[in-house]
């Protein structure tokens, strides 16, 4: 069993725990994800690692609301613990040589790039982060994001907070105006990274990806978080858990990706009732 | 002695009805009546040269526990399996008898083989219900082993090293210990009690068990050593699933067998209280023909599907499932497409609506009919496409049950590991690798095989093991 030592709500839908687990603390760097089992009858879900604590032998994690597991998830409580916890896993964001670097993340992914942004910061790289919601009361982290960044642009889709628009709008301005950035690491809603890519290649900037699919053990045994990428006209299948997460964007099928993220969305729309009702009734 | 029974039949396994267990996941086979048993017993010759254990990859005393049972000494005859074997209720279970022990019982160059698995199985569990010994943990030797993955080899190996006084941890990756017994074979063919209780007796003889443990990832084999274990021992499995590299293997219905597998067995989504996923019902066409095949087969069936196939490119003789699964499978209304391949996966797509549920989805899949041609070099006649005669199956599921490829973790971060080309970790008789102290078995060593190979190469290594550190 794993200790939830502190919980942070950071907007509306959106948890911030630290979880006790000196192993998987002693290990983790930016990009790597871990697993998670609630309880004894859980699912087993990734999450990507937001930060290590090694002196507390703690791991922090930041997870969105939608579905079954995570609302449990949120109704636990700091003191509390969580059935199984398993990690690092995944390969850690490659980082040697950057020098400038643009960091693009979207909602709850600016999580998961808020600590590549802090090690690219750490190794003295120029960083500049733009993050994105879909208004002020989803933001999170713009304090954190703006003592490691070089230039900092905050987006929200209504404008209620920052500048209108996508994270695409700034990239694109600044790659025309000619920032030449080593690498461009997005994370966060599919069909955001699939813009960054298509914003980034008339620009022919490197762009890494961090894909997060359906998985089940995360330890490369069941296949469930393949991938198709494009390769030299060819199509080839990666696992996610153990080939990734970060990929080359250039190479990925997000249609696909998009696609078999969906498989189980009627079934899990009706978990995350059914879940919500079980709370809602012990509540009552 | 009772006189020996002659007939040219064994006795016939009790199973549930195939109408009735194709709705459950209880255990198909219901093993043995103790005057069964006996009955069975007596038809062993109690042959001198012993062939059958020549067939047994652990060399069990088949004779010897045989003639127990002929006396009505059941716990008698489990000791003497004990003495070779740790897991006899699996393997008496899931051991492809038919190609080992029982395909050299001079019994069956005239009828049938004497049901040797049956009789290990009703033996095992026999012990299991009315034993009441609890296992002694040995006086510690105060060497340390530690074993990496809790499939039939590392449990096998930590077992054997415990009763000979080692202190031996077992690293697991998963939530559960078992490998591939808990996440790959279906309860209603090995019911998890069984694991679990073979693992609480390991518990009991001292070893300790770390679940949530990936060895490559959370802790290196050369930390491990840092950490005072004197010796390694990988048990670490197969590694990833193979797909056909046909096109639609990315729409959603499409599995790989140990995915679809691990949803169903470890996750339990068979049961109404799992909050893990699985596509139920519709139809289900499984590809390959192999044990891991069957099981999809039959799970598929059992939760739910209407129509399940299994579709392989060679014929009935050529399966490499074992006999009974077949049997089983076939009785139960599995519908064998065999002398089939199949070319691409095709999907639904709605170009009116994008947001059309159903886009994205398995429809159908395309095959070609096949026919044996001349022998590879393993001496199986090689499949070969008959031209123009692509048809397509209506499915909503597929399962891709072609075999797995070596899982990276543990090579990738275990310097001076030596692979062969297929990426097998390269052992030698003893089961030592390239490095010192560091030994592996099973699937990990020689790609996908059985839990009884898998076993008896855990005992090699704990054997050269225990050689070695008591130097």
């Amino acid at each position: 069993m794993y200790k939830i030592l502190d919980k942070k709500i950071l907007n509306p839908t959106v948890v911030q725990l630290w979880i006790e687990a000196p192993l998987v603390a002693s290990k983790a760097k930016p990009g790597q994800f871990i697993i998670l089992r609630v309880d004894q009858t859980g699912e087993r879900i990734p999450l990507t690692v937001a930060g290590v604590d090694k002196t507390r032998g703690a791991v922090k994690i930041i997870y969105q609301v939608v579905g079954a597991t995570t609302e449990k998830l949120s109704h636990k409580e700091a003191g509390e613990y969580l059935q199984d916890f398993v990690g690092p896993l995944g390969v850690a964001t490659h980082l040697d040589g950057l020098k400038k670097v643009c960091i693009v993340g979207g909602g709850v992914g600016c999580a998961i790039a808020l600590p590549i942004a802090e090690a690219l910061h750490d190794m003295g790289a120029d960083v500049t982060s733009i993050i994105g919601f879909r208004n002020k009361d989803l933001l999170i982290l713009e304090d954190e994001f703006k003592a490691c960044s070089n230039t900092l642009r905050v987006m929200t889709d209504d404008g209620s907070y920052g500048e209108r628009g996508n994270v695409t709008a700034p990239l694109r301005e600044m790659l025309e105006a000619g920032e030449k950035f080593d690498m461009i690491i997005t994370i966060g809603p599919l069909i955001m990274m699939k813009f960054v890519v298509a914003t980034a290649k008339p620009h022919g900037t490197p762009v890494t990806v961090s894909m997060n699919p359906i998985m089940i053990d995360g330890t490369g045994m069941c296949g469930g978080c393949r991938l198709t990428l494009h390769r030299n006209g060819e199509r080839i299948t990666k696992f996610a858990c153990v080939d990734g997460p970060d990929f080359n964007g250039y190479e990925i099928d997000f249609d696909e990706a998009m696609s078999r993220g969906r498989m189980y969305g009627e079934f899990e729309r009706h978990a995350h009732d059914a879940t919500c009702n079980l709370f809602k009734g012990e509540v009552r | 002695m009772a006189k020996a029974n002659m007939s040219l039949t064994r006795n016939v396994m009790p199973t549930q009805d195939a109408s009735v267990r194709a709705h459950n996941f209880d255990e198909v086979a219901l093993g043995y009546s103790e005057e069964q048993a006996i009955d069975e017993a007596a038809r062993c010759l109690n042959c001198k040269n012993m062939p059958c254990v020549d067939g047994c990859p652990v060399k069990i005393h088949i004779p010897e526990f045989i003639s127990k049972i002929k006396e009505g000494d059941f716990e008698g005859a489990y000791q003497i399996i004990n003495r070779s074997s740790s897991l006899p209720a699996v393997c008496g279970r899931v051991c492809p008898q038919e190609t080992q022990c029982e395909s050299k019982c001079v019994r069956g160059i005239k009828g049938e083989s004497v049901g040797i698995g049956r009789l290990e199985r009703f033996v095992a569990d026999w012990h299991n219900t009315f034993a009441s010994d609890a296992p002694v943990r040995p006086e510690s030797n105060g060497h340390r082993v530690a074993v990496v993955g809790s499939g039939p080899s590392g449990l096998t190996c930590a077992g054997d090293l415990a009763k000979k006084g080692y202190e031996v941890t077992v690293f697991e990756a998963l939530h559960t210990a078992g490998g591939v017994l808990v996440y790959g074979i279906p309860e209603f063919r090995l019911p998890k009690k069984i694991v679990a209780k073979e693992v609480d007796t390991l518990v009991a003889l001292g070893v300790e068990i770390q679940t949530n443990v990936v060895i490559g990832k959370t802790l290196t084999v050369d930390e491990l050593f840092e950490m005072g274990y004197e010796a390694v021992f990988i048990g670490s499995g197969a590694g990833l699933p193979n797909f056909m590299g046909i096109l639609g293997e990315g729409l959603n219905g499409v599995y790989s067998a140990n995915e679809f597998l691990t949803r169903s067995n470890l996750m339990k989504s068979y049961l109404s209280d799992s909050d893990t996923p699985i596509m139920k019902g519709g139809k289900v066409a499984v590809v390959g023909g192999g044990n891991v095949a069957m099981d999809a087969a039959r799970t598929a069936l059992r939760l739910g599907a209407e129509k399940v196939y299994i579709v392989y490119r060679r014929s009935m003789d050529e399966l490499p499932a074992r006999r009974e699964e077949v049997e089983h499978a076939e009785e139960e209304g599995i519908e064998f497409r065999l002398l089939c391949n199949p070319t691409e996966i095709v999907g639904y797509h709605n170009p009116d609506d994008l947001r059309d549920p159903k886009n994205g989805f398995v429809t159908g899949m395309k095959c070609v009919r096949m026919e044996l041609g001349e022998p590879d070099a393993k001496g199986r006649r090689r499949p070969v496409e008959i031209p123009n005669s692509e048809f397509e199956i209506e499915v909503d599921t597929v399962i891709m049950s072609i075999g797995t490829s070596p899982n990276p973790l543990i090579k990738s971060t275990t310097e001076g590991l030596e692979v062969n080309s297929r990426g097998g970790i390269i052992v030698n008789e003893d089961g030592l690798t390239s490095r010192r102290a560091v030994y592996a078995g099973g699937d990990a060593v020689t790609g996908a095989a059985t839990v009884i190979s898998a076993m008896g190469a855990g005992k090699v290594a704990a054997k050269a093991i225990d050689v070695a550190l008591s130097k």
